[in-house]
C-alpha cells in the first residue's frame, strides 16, 4: 500500500515537474516572439514545412470526410424528407467540429511528430548546444519560428479542411444522390452564422494550433537525446496532442455552444 | 607568469548522487594548448560545459577572463560565448545548412557585415582547414573528419580568444587525426588563441599540449608539462599514460571472490 502511494506520489511529482518545465518553455518561447517580427523569413520557411507540406493529407482527408458525411447525412435525412438540409448538416458539422478537430489530429500526426523528431534529433546531435555555445538562443532561432508557424498554419488548414469537406458533401449529396443544388447551398447560407459557427470554429483551431505546436516543440526540446528518447517523445506528441485537443474541444464547445 | 585566462577553484559538480568534480583547481594560461585528459566518464566534457556556462556548478569558482561564469546574466554569458569557440565531439553542424552556410552562421548571427565580406571570411576559414572546395556540400555528404574540420572553421569564424575542443580525435582515421592535430596546433599559434583540448587520446594530445591536466574520480590526479608527466612518479599517471590494463585502476570491477561466485555462494 505504502509502495503504491509512493509510486503515485512520484508519478504526480514527475507530472507537475514536466508541466512546470513545459510552462517555462512556453513563456520563453512567447518572450522570443517579438524577435520574429525582424526575421519573417524564418517563419515563412517553417510555414512551408508545417503548413504547405501538411496540405495533401488535409485535403484528401477532408474530401473523404465530407463525402462520408454527405452519404450518412442523406440516408438519415431522407427518412424525414429533409434531405435538402444536407448542406446545413455538412457545413455546421465541419466548421464547428470536424474541421478544427480532425485538422488538429492530422496536424499532430503529420507536422507535430515531424517537429518533435526534428528538435529531438537536433538535441541528440548537439546542434542546439552548438547554437548556445555560438551565443545563439535556440529557443529564439529554432523553437519560436516553428511555434508561430504552427499557430498560424492551423486555422488556415482547418479552413481549407472545412471548405474541401463541404465540397465532398456536395459531390455526394448533389452529384450522386440528387439533392437539389440550390437548396444545398441556400440552406447552408441561411443557417450557417459567421460569428456563432465560423468564428467559433476559427477560435477553436487557433487554440488547437497553439496547444499542438507547444506540445510538439516541448516534447522535442525535452526529449532524452537518444534514438529511443526521440522515438518516445514523438509518440508522446501524437498521444498527448490528440488527448488535449479532444478534451479542449469539449471545454470550448461547452463554452461556445453550451447554452 | 601571465594571468590565467581560465581559473577554476574548488569546483564541485554532481549529477544526481554521483559527484563528478569534488573540488578541482585548474589554471589555463593564455596562448597555450592545455589538455584535459582522463578515463571515459570522468566528466571532461562536463568541464567544458561548465566553462561555457551550459551547466552550473554546485559550488566553486570558474573565472574566464576575470568574469565569474556561473554568476553571469544570460546576456553577459552570450557576450562571453561570442569570444569562445567550441568544437563538439559530433561536430554539431546544422544539418539543414551547407558547409558554407554553417561557417557563415555565427558571422551572420552576430555581425551586420556585407555579403561579399562574409563570403570572403568564410572562404578564408574554410581554406585554413583545407575545405574551401567543400563549401557547397551538405553535412550529410562529409566524412567524420571533414565534419570536424568544418566545425573547427565555424568555431574560429568570429576569431575567438579561446577554442574548447571536445574529444576532437575520437573515431578518426590516422590521416584525419594527423590533420586535426596539425590544425589545432597551427591555428592556436597563427590566431594567438588559447586552446583547451579534452581528450583521452594520450599520444596525439600530449604531442600538441603545452600543459596537461589528468582527471579521475572527481579530482585532478596530476598536472604538468607533457614531458614531466611521462616521467611521472605516481603509479596512476603511469598506468593512464601508458594504457596499462592493470594498476591502481583495477582490471576487475569489484566483485566477491571468483571461487565463491562460481560455487553459488555470492547470492546470485
Amino acid at each position: 500500500m505504502l509502495d503504491l502511494l509512493q509510486r503515485l506520489g512520484r508519478a504526480a511529482l514527475g507530472f507537475f515537474r514536466r508541466l512546470g518545465r513545459g510552462n517555462l518553455f512556453l513563456l520563453q518561447t512567447l518572450a522570443s516572439m517579438p524577435g520574429m517580427l525582424l526575421r519573417p523569413g524564418l517563419v515563412v520557411r517553417q510555414m512551408w514545412s508545417v503548413g504547405v507540406l501538411t496540405l495533401v493529407i488535409i485535403v484528401v482527408s477532408a474530401l473523404f470526410v465530407g463525402m462520408v458525411m454527405g452519404l450518412q447525412g442523406y440516408n438519415t435525412l431522407v427518412d424525414f424528407g429533409a434531405e435538402e438540409s444536407l448542406g446545413i448538416l455538412v457545413a455546421l458539422s465541419l466548421v464547428r467540429e470536424l474541421g478544427p478537430v480532425v485538422t488538429a489530429l492530422l496536424f499532430a500526426g503529420r507536422a507535430g511528430s515531424a517537429l518533435t523528431a526534428e528538435i529531438g534529433l537536433m538535441k541528440a546531435t548537439e546542434q542546439l548546444s552548438g547554437m548556445e555555445m555560438m551565443a545563439v538562443d535556440p529557443v529564439q532561432r529554432v523553437i519560436a519560428p516553428r511555434f508561430l508557424a504552427a499557430f498560424l498554419a492551423m486555422p488556415l488548414l482547418a479552413a481549407i479542411f472545412s471548405a474541401v469537406g463541404v465540397f465532398g458533401g456536395y459531390l455526394v449529396g448533389v452529384g450522386l444522390l440528387g439533392v437539389d443544388d440550390g437548396a444545398f447551398w441556400s440552406q447552408m447560407q441561411g443557417k450557417v452564422d459567421f460569428y456563432d459557427d465560423i468564428l467559433n470554429g476559427i477560435i477553436k483551431s487557433i487554440v488547437f494550433g497553439f496547444v499542438a505546436g507547444w506540445i510538439a516543440l516541448y516534447e522535442g526540446y525535452d526529449a532524452v537525446p537518444t534514438a529511443e528518447g526521440v522515438s518516445q517523445a514523438t509518440t508522446r506528441t501524437v498521444v498527448h496532442s490528440a488527448l488535449v485537443v479532444l478534451g479542449l474541444d469539449f471545454v470550448l464547445t461547452a463554452l461556445m455552444f453550451g447554452g | 607568469m601571465a594571468e590565467p585566462i581560465i581559473q577554476i577553484r574548488d569546483l564541485r559538480f554532481a549529477r544526481g548522487s554521483r559527484m563528478i568534480f569534488d573540488g578541482i583547481d585548474i589554471d589555463i594560461l593564455p596562448g597555450t594548448v592545455t589538455a584535459i585528459m582522463g578515463p571515459s566518464g570522468t566528466g571532461k566534457t562536463t568541464l567544458l560545459k561548465l566553462i561555457g556556462g551550459q551547466l552550473h556548478p554546485l559550488s566553486g569558482s570558474i573565472r574566464v577572463q576575470d568574469e565569474e561564469v556561473p554568476a553571469l546574466s544570460r546576456s553577459a554569458l552570450y557576450r562571453l560565448r561570442k569570444r569562445i569557440g567550441m568544437l563538439f565531439q559530433t561536430g554539431a553542424l546544422l544539418t539543414d545548412l551547407s558547409v558554407f552556410e554553417n561557417v557563415a552562421y555565427p558571422i551572420r548571427e552576430h555581425t551586420k557585415l556585407p555579403e561579399e565580406l562574409i563570403r570572403d571570411l568564410v572562404l578564408m576559414k574554410l581554406e585554413a582547414v583545407g575545405l574551401r572546395g567543400a563549401a557547397g556540400l551538405m553535412p550529410a555528404e562529409l566524412s567524420g573528419g571533414m565534419a570536424r574540420r568544418v566545425a573547427l572553421a565555424r568555431a574560429i569564424a568570429l576569431d575567438p580568444m579561446m577554442v574548447l575542443y571536445d574529444e576532437p580525435f575520437t573515431g578518426q582515421d590516422p590521416i584525419s587525426m594527423g590533420v586535426l592535430v596539425k590544425l589545432i596546433r597551427e591555428l592556436n599559434r597563427a590566431l594567438g588563441m588559447t586552446s583547451v583540448v579534452v581528450s583521452h587520446d594520450v599520444r596525439e594530445t600530449s604531442a600538441i599540449a603545452d600543459y596537461v591536466y589528468l582527471l579521475s574520480d572527481g579530482k585532478v590526479m596530476d598536472h604538468g608539462k607533457p614531458d614531466d608527466l611521462w616521467g611521472a612518479k605516481t603509479e596512476w599517471t603511469r598506468q593512464f599514460l601508458n594504457g596499462l590494463p592493470d594498476g591502481p585502476v583495477a582490471f576487475h570491477y569489484p566483485a566477491p571472490p571468483f571461487r565463491e561466485d562460481l560455487l553459488g555462494g555470492a547470492g546470485r
